[in-house]
């Protein structure tokens, strides 16, 4: 009898909240950034990437004065899996949050999504390469927003062949992600009339490349694809020129952010070819933002930190249209809206949740043709969003029914 | 020409390819060697300090204008001092205790200098450049060498046998190596027994900010470069015979020709051979190759 009234009673209780505060629950949008702030991605995502969430529910507020509070909260993955989604599975568990940002990381991605897709609440990854996001592992639950190892292969390996770079040796970083990224560019390349004449694969991390630059020497191959990221790039790249294999031979970085050319400097890496979804100096639209960001940080923004408020703030537009955090509802309207701001122009997000939206073909200036602070690129072309990414036909995400 | 399949042209740039990170590996070592040899400290703060010392080194040229040349002897100096510093404030209470309590004690140091450098700038690090007089390279005909390379090497060979010949062959080495065996006995003679030990801390860290120097224009100057590092110079210390300190010269002279080997016959082997080679040297001499049991 107890019992019965008590559940009459909550049923009571919901119905009231319910009635007060339409479908939000609580009257909170609470955001989670999730970001490496301690590790090998904190330049590239890391502080900036709260910075660029926090902008975004500042203008958010500013402009759509929502009838909702929103709140933010961020912590360190430290670049473990088990510890982000332990971090996840908290958040959602005892503290509300609605949705995650930034993560930045495939391995910690993977982790995060299927806590998200247990709890039916929403994943923004910006930093994460892996196409498994959004192929084997996909769910409905997370947006891959920037970019990916297929379209940063299609983009520079396309390119650099067809511009009369042939013969390709790859560096590669001997983990999932750089066997993908080898993988995906040795296809492209093939398809583009070059031939690969081999790989070398180093242990991750590695801070000497000497030997592996020396094999790339040898092979006498036109092009060395760099399969690797963040610091093995770094070094691998300053100890090219120091081997004088450049400028004999050029170098391709399939991974390239912004704050690694800025760490570098443009004398070891003008001339290089590289695919970005962002680049700060593109346009009055992307300036302004950039200005913005560079206040704060004083710091240009990376692709994966522009994406964290264009993510975050078509994620709150989505909330206010529907007047619901849910998160099929919230996630159906984003992805029948089409996003238009400084970060893309038309971007929509595909049932695997590929965020699709214009890349671009970048050139690093010489130091002589940079004019100013963090005048590092010129954009040489852009690739058109259903270009550079996967097409849905090749699609191995079990979301999508053929 | 081939050799077990592979051109004799690359094998023979592997191997000096492995010369030159074996000089990095024996000038940390010795570094390591002398700290854990005459203080039983297990100096963990060691790659902290290899990395303060090319962080110094780019402060200087970046913010005084410092030169290269400069750098390599005012950042040991200041590493050194810093060094010295750490042992009279911290380590010196910790004499008395088990050898785990100087380890834990570098270990919390190394994160905690580590985290200041990180925070203060970033994680993708800075670019230090190759000095005028030592850029470029010579074509060798199996390889091209850069002229810092083979700078690195010749200094580093150097600044080793310096340091072998003042521990085995001066006045100051026998009374360090005096005062480590008796230090009771030292003091009654009349030496400074507390100060020659603070010396010896100092000096230590001092070679591993001249190693971070000389790094400095070969890797990204990045606050982990020290960490990243560290566990293999342990290895290195581990296989020489933990105190010897021609045996950490030469073992990590050979380490590092293995490594290179490695890197031709199987790359992804190249990061774990050291820990193979010191699981097959505790086996068969639990001392360690110049250890004495």
């Amino acid at each position: 009898m107890k019992a019965k009234r008590n559940v009459l009673l909550t049923a009571i209780l919901m119905g009231l909240s319910l009635g007060a505060q339409a479908q939000i629950s609580g009257g909170v949008v609470k955001i989670g950034v999730l970001t490496d702030l301690s590790g090998g991605y904190s330049d590239l995502a890391g502080q900036g990437s709260i910075t660029a969430a926090k902008m975004a529910i500042d203008d958010f507020i500013a402009r759509e004065k929502p009838d909702f509070k929103i709140e933010m909260v961020t912590s360190d993955h430290r670049n473990k899996a088990d510890i982000g989604s332990a971090k996840a599975r908290e958040w959602f568990d005892r503290e509300g949050v609605d949705m995650i940002t930034d993560v930045t990381n495939t391995p910690v991605t993977l982790a995060v999504m299927k806590v998200a897709e247990e709890k039916k609440r929403i994943v923004m990854e910006m930093g994460s390469a892996s196409t498994l996001i959004t192929n084997e592992n996909c769910n409905a639950y997370t947006v891959d927003y920037v970019y990916d190892t297929y379209a940063l292969a299609n983009g520079t390996a396309r390119t650099v062949t067809q511009q009369g770079g042939k013969t390709w040796f790859f560096l590669t970083v001997d983990y999932a992600f750089g066997h993908s990224l080898e993988k995906d560019s040795a296809a492209v390349v093939e398809a583009s009339g070059g031939k690969v004449l081999g790989s070398v694969r180093h242990p991750f991390p590695t801070s000497d490349f000497s030997s592996f630059l020396l094999r790339a020497q040898a092979s006498g191959a036109q092009v060395i694809g760099l399969a690797n990221a963040g610091a093995d790039t770094i070094n691998s790249i300053r100890q090219a020129g120091e081997f004088g294999i450049t400028p004999n031979q050029s170098l391709a970085g399939l991974l390239i952010f912004l704050s690694d050319i800025h760490s570098l400097g443009l004398q070891s890496t003008q001339g290089m070819y590289l695919t970005t979804g962002f680049y700060w100096d593109r346009n009055e639209e992307t300036r302004a933002w950039s200005k913005r960001f560079f206040e704060q940080e004083k710091k240009m923004p990376t692709m994966a930190q522009a994406g964290n408020y264009s993510g975050v703030y078509h994620y709150l537009q989505a909330v206010k249209a529907t007047g619901s955090d849910d998160a099929d509802t919230v996630m159906a309207q984003m992805k029948k809206t089409p996003i238009n701001d400084f970060f893309a122009k038309g971007g929509v997000i595909r049932d695997d949740g590929r965020m699709v939206h214009d890349m671009y073909l970048v050139q690093v200036k010489s130091p002589a043709e940079s004019k100013y602070p963090w005048d590092y690129y010129t954009v040489k072309a852009t690739i058109p969003g259903e270009e550079a990414f996967q097409p849905l036909s090749e699609s191995r995400c079990p979301l999508i029914k053929r | 020409m081939e050799l077990f399949g592979i051109p004799t042209a690359l094998l023979g740039s592997q191997l000096l390819v492995g010369l030159i990170n074996g000089s990095f590996y024996a000038i940390l070592s010795l570094g390591l060697a002398i700290i854990f040899g005459l203080l039983n400290i297990i100096n963990f703060a060691h790659g902290a300090m290899y990395m303060m010392g090319a962080f110094v080194a780019w402060i200087a040229l970046t913010k005084f204008g410092i030169n290269y040349w400069w750098a390599l002897v005012l950042a040991p100096l200041i590493v050194g001092a810093f060094g010295a510093a750490v042992e009279r404030v911290l380590l010196r209470r910790l004499y008395k205790l088990d050898h785990l309590y100087g380890l834990l004690l570098t270990f919390g140091l190394a994160l905690v200098i580590e985290g200041l450098f990180r925070d203060q700038y970033g994680i993708s690090g800075q670019s230090y450049p190759v000095p005028q007089a030592l850029a470029g390279g010579v074509p060798l005909g199996f390889m091209y060498l850069p002229i810092y390379r083979a700078w690195v090497v010749v200094a580093a060979l150097a600044v080793c046998f310096g340091t072998w010949f003042m521990i085995e062959r001066t006045k100051l080495g026998a009374y360090l190596r005096a005062g480590t065996e008796n230090p009771q006995m030292v003091q009654a003679l009349g030496i400074n027994v507390p100060v020659l030990i603070t010396f010896t801390y100092g000096f230590g860290v001092a070679l591993a900010a001249f190693a971070g120097v000389l790094a400095a224009p070969v890797f990204q100057v990045n606050p982990v470069m020290g960490s990243n590092l560290l566990i293999v110079v342990f290895a290195v210390v581990v296989i020489g015979g933990m105190g010897s300190i021609l045996g950490s010269i030469f073992t990590g002279l050979a380490l590092g020709v293995i490594e290179g080997l490695t890197k031709v016959f199987y790359p992804e082997g190249s990061s774990i051979v050291v820990f193979v080679v010191m699981v097959i040297v505790l086996l068969v001499r639990p001392a360690g190759l110049f250890g004495k049991s």
